[in-house]
């Protein structure tokens, strides 16, 4: 048996997946990405093969992407993460035709067709607003952790609207909404449909076609799921997965260049065992 | 005396500063408290502890001024007055050759053009972005484990400036965290974070065109000697600084609420009656 590995290095976590011979998700590793990127890579990587019990010789290609795909110093490649999560938004939900990607520290729409290429994207990296960073603000603001806030907007009631964009400004747009005795559930509603609205017009400019799948760490947050599904107005694919969707995407890169190197082993094989 | 003492108060997004000004215009007491997140109360605090620091009770003071981003959150206010008017009036009783002022706060930077009289002429604000402001330093100081008063002395040691391509404040955080773990020196990025700013100031300070001497620097970034470095630097020019700039808004503020109280009194006495009693 063999395996392929894609590793997704971002700004706030680092994923690493395990693929094996017939295509199918062999294991998930995640870590803190942290200050030192290429420790980081190397950690995600190592913790995938103690999780699965896999030798590192058996992988036989990885393909490194994400803002950090150059300090995967052990990779076969590079593919940049738009590529990539397009590619593992086609593998887990086929019928996708709009990726959004949410990370911690940029939004990006991608339009793709029934094979997982590519048609067109748009992304915001210059502002931290409407990405996890400003999500992790919020939290911070309110005392609360990145985990539990999507929940607790979930039970928030519509009334309060966040007018600021900046992020640091939002954070001072909290604390008055708190100093004025709002709830922090109603003011956490706030602030995920406002994350919502602004990755709809940035999805926008790429056109809005069913399927729309949602990857990124952000993903994870119940709270944003519901927002974006309700300014959307359609239902948005996300699974377990949809956070490793980059390092997944990575994968199945690597499980295609992979192919046609085993096919040539399998042939050299074949002409060994032949004569 | 007490009828003519009158007090500034200036709520800002970081910390709210108090003067009391008595009828020669003159500081007698003057006092700052961290804001937080509950305004009413910070300028409750801060007008209680100037009042403490002069030894006066609140029936001593004739006219109340608030100014800053909390203004109408100062209930016992008289007036509020914006913060443009205020540090522009500020400034000029501080420097009164000032005609360029620059307001460098923790959420808003102002820059302000200012006639001889304390008019203002032309001003440009950041309002839409933290970029450009002091938050910035702040978050990028507690990214990289320092106190705000010691990351300006450290970026004057600097020899090599590393550049910070991030514009948003909360994006360079994590570009200066990479920037340590790739072993750059602590001061090369603090030069560079100074840089970063006095760019996005400068280009502020000439959306009104030419910069027009003498400028004065007021808020609470004018006591970073880094940021003082990199502006005069950068401008060719140097800056007023007084040791009250960061009250500038709250002087501003007060001696404004001079001239109502003056004019207030005219009023009175035109229509016959009695003097206000403060």
């Amino acid at each position: 048996m063999y395996y392929v590995a894609g590793v997704d290095v971002g700004s706030t976590q680092t994923k690493a997946v395990l693929m094996d011979e017939n295509r199918r998700i062999a294991g998930r590793a995640l870590t803190h990405t942290g200050a030192n990127v290429v420790k980081a890579a190397e950690r995600a990587f190592d913790l995938l093969l103690e999780e699965t019990g896999v030798q590192r010789s058996d992988v036989i290609y990885i393909v490194g992407t994400g803002y950090g795909r150059y300090k995967v110093t052990f990779g076969d490649t590079q593919i940049t993460e738009i590529l990539c999560h397009a590619r593992g938004a086609n593998f887990v939900f086929p019928g996708t035709r709009t990726v959004i990607d949410i990370g911690g520290q940029d939004t990006k729409g991608i339009k793709i067709d029934s094979r997982g290429e590519v048609l067109d994207f748009a992304m915001n990296d210059k502002c931290a607003a409407g990405t996890g960073r400003f999500l992790e603000a919020a939290a911070a603001t309110m005392g609360l952790s990145l985990a539990e806030i999507g929940e607790v907007s979930l039970r928030g009631q519509d009334g309060i609207h966040i007018t600021n964009v900046c992020t640091v400004f939002v954070e001072s747009e909290i604390l008055s909404h708190l100093a004025w005795g709002r709830k922090r559930e109603d003011i956490l509603r706030a602030v995920h449909y406002s994350i919502a609205r602004r990755s709809v017009s940035l999805l926008r400019r790429v056109g809005l076609d069913a399927e729309i799948t949602f990857t990124g760490g952000v993903s994870r947050n119940q709270g944003m799921v519901a927002a974006l599904q309700d300014v959307l107005g359609m239902p948005v694919n996300v699974s377990d997965d949809s956070h490793y969707m980059g390092a997944i995407g990575a994968a199945v890169f690597a499980y295609e260049r992979a192919g046609t190197l085993s096919e040539r082993a399998l042939a050299a094989a074949d002409w060994q065992e032949g004569r | 005396m007490s009828m003519s003492i009158v007090a500034g108060i200036d709520v800002g997004s970081r910390s709210t500063k108090a003067v009391l000004l008595d009828a020669a215009s003159r500081v007698i007491a003057r006092s700052e408290t961290e804001t937080g997140a509950f305004l009413a109360e910070a300028a409750e605090r801060a007008f209680n502890q100037v009042l403490a620091e002069a030894g006066l009770s609140r029936a001593d003071v004739a006219y109340i001024a608030s100014t800053g981003w909390g203004r109408y959150q100062v209930a016992f206010r008289h007036i509020q007055i914006t913060d443009i008017t205020c540090h522009a009036r500020g400034a000029i009783h501080l420097f009164p050759g000032t005609r360029t002022v620059l307001d460098i706060g923790a959420q808003n930077t102002r820059a302000i053009r200012v006639e001889a009289n304390g008019r203002v002429k032309a001003f440009r604000v950041n309002n839409r972005c933290a970029a450009g402001a002091g938050r910035f330093l702040e978050r990028v100081a507690r990214a990289m484990e320092l106190g705000l008063e010691e990351i300006g002395p450290v970026s004057l040691r600097s020899q090599t400036t590393t550049p910070i391509s991030s514009v948003c404040a909360v994006l360079a955080e994590s570009e200066v965290i990479n920037l340590v773990s790739h072993e750059a020196r602590v001061e090369d990025i603090l030069s560079g974070v100074h840089d970063s700013l006095t760019d996005r100031i400068v280009s502020l300070v000439r959306q009104m065109g030419a910069v027009e001497p003498e400028i004065t620097l007021t808020g609470g970034v004018s006591r970073n000697v880094g940021m003082v470095h990199a502006l005069e630097t950068r401008l060719g020019l140097p800056l007023n600084i007084s040791p009250e700039a960061e009250y500038a808004g709250a002087i501003g503020a007060a001696l404004l609420g001079h001239l109502r109280l003056a004019k207030r009194a005219e009023a009175q006495a035109a229509a016959g009656l009695p003097a206000p009693v403060g």
